[in-house]
């Protein structure tokens, strides 16, 4: 029987994976899909502390977080594309207009 | 072995595997096809935590939402820029270790978790019961959430119109 750490550590593995590839990519899209695979670590944990738990409001806020990522990936790329036309590039090391 | 347990397995290798793809590969539309199947993946392990309904959302709004809008942006930017978007990683190093890190920390915490216990039986309807709770105690989230979609799709429309 798969027990609730197993599904913990599988989860805090992908989170760590999600956080390496914010941390190294350079392109703003690339970070995004980072952030997308952190999201879905949390999601992971969610619907299984409430499997486990046998309470619903885990997966209620788990449908809350999906639809919230939606959103953010909705607005995160229109401003990628929206820099994009400014600058030409979506490198992020290179996108420092608010630079003082 | 029971099916759960060979499945989990099977997902997890899979789930991992697609993940390391997505931060490593150097093509971008490689990695978005790699980020597709990791959310599947994540939706077969909703699977095996009995939540089929949270299986058909992830479906649904991830892994056919997310991945398309991804899509239709990298073609967008490849269009205008008229070359191939190739991903370089920096700072491989740090970025490993730092994220190695994180990892032992979460590890640490929770061997140091009593968090044995079986699992308990799944109550009878729990797609009726996530209904009941969005529409119940979760109604006012709920409205908001819908009020924060309305308000992403404006922004979203606002910073990529064209100029004209």
């Amino acid at each position: 029987m798969i027990g609730l750490s197993a599904y913990l550590t599988l989860a805090a593995l992908v989170f760590s994976i999600g956080l390496f590839g914010v941390l190294t990519r350079r392109n703003a899209v690339g970070i995004l899909l980072g952030i997308e695979l952190m999201l879905n670590a949390v999601n992971i944990n969610l619907v299984a502390f409430a499997r486990f738990s046998g309470n619903v409001t885990g997966l209620v806020f788990t449908l809350f977080t999906i639809a919230i990522t939606v959103a953010e990936v909705a607005v995160g790329l229109a401003i990628v594309i929206a820099i994009f036309r400014v600058r030409r590039t979506v490198e992020a090391d290179r996108l420092d207009l608010l630079r003082g | 072995m029971t099916l759960e347990t060979v499945g989990f397995w099977v997902v997890a290798v899979v789930l991992l595997a697609s993940s390391l793809a997505v931060v490593l590969t150097p093509n971008l539309f490689h990695a978005v096809l790699y980020l597709a199947a990791a959310l599947v993946a994540t939706g077969v392990v909703f699977l095996l935590l009995d939540q089929p309904f949270l299986f058909a959302v992830q479906l649904l709004l991830y892994a056919g939402g997310v991945v398309t809008i991804v899509v239709f942006a990298i073609m967008l930017t490849e269009r205008l820029v008229g070359e191939r978007l190739v991903q370089t990683s920096r700072h491989l190093v740090n970025g490993a270790i730092v994220s190695a890190a994180v990892f032992v920390g979460i590890a640490g915490f929770l061997i140091r978790s009593p968090l044995d216990g079986a699992r308990p039986a799944q109550s009878a309807d729990v797609t009726a019961a996530i209904g009941r709770a969005l529409f119940g105690p979760f109604a006012i989230t709920l409205e908001l959430l819908g009020v924060l979609l309305v308000v992403a799709l404006l922004g979203a429309l606002h910073f990529a119109r064209s100029e004209e």
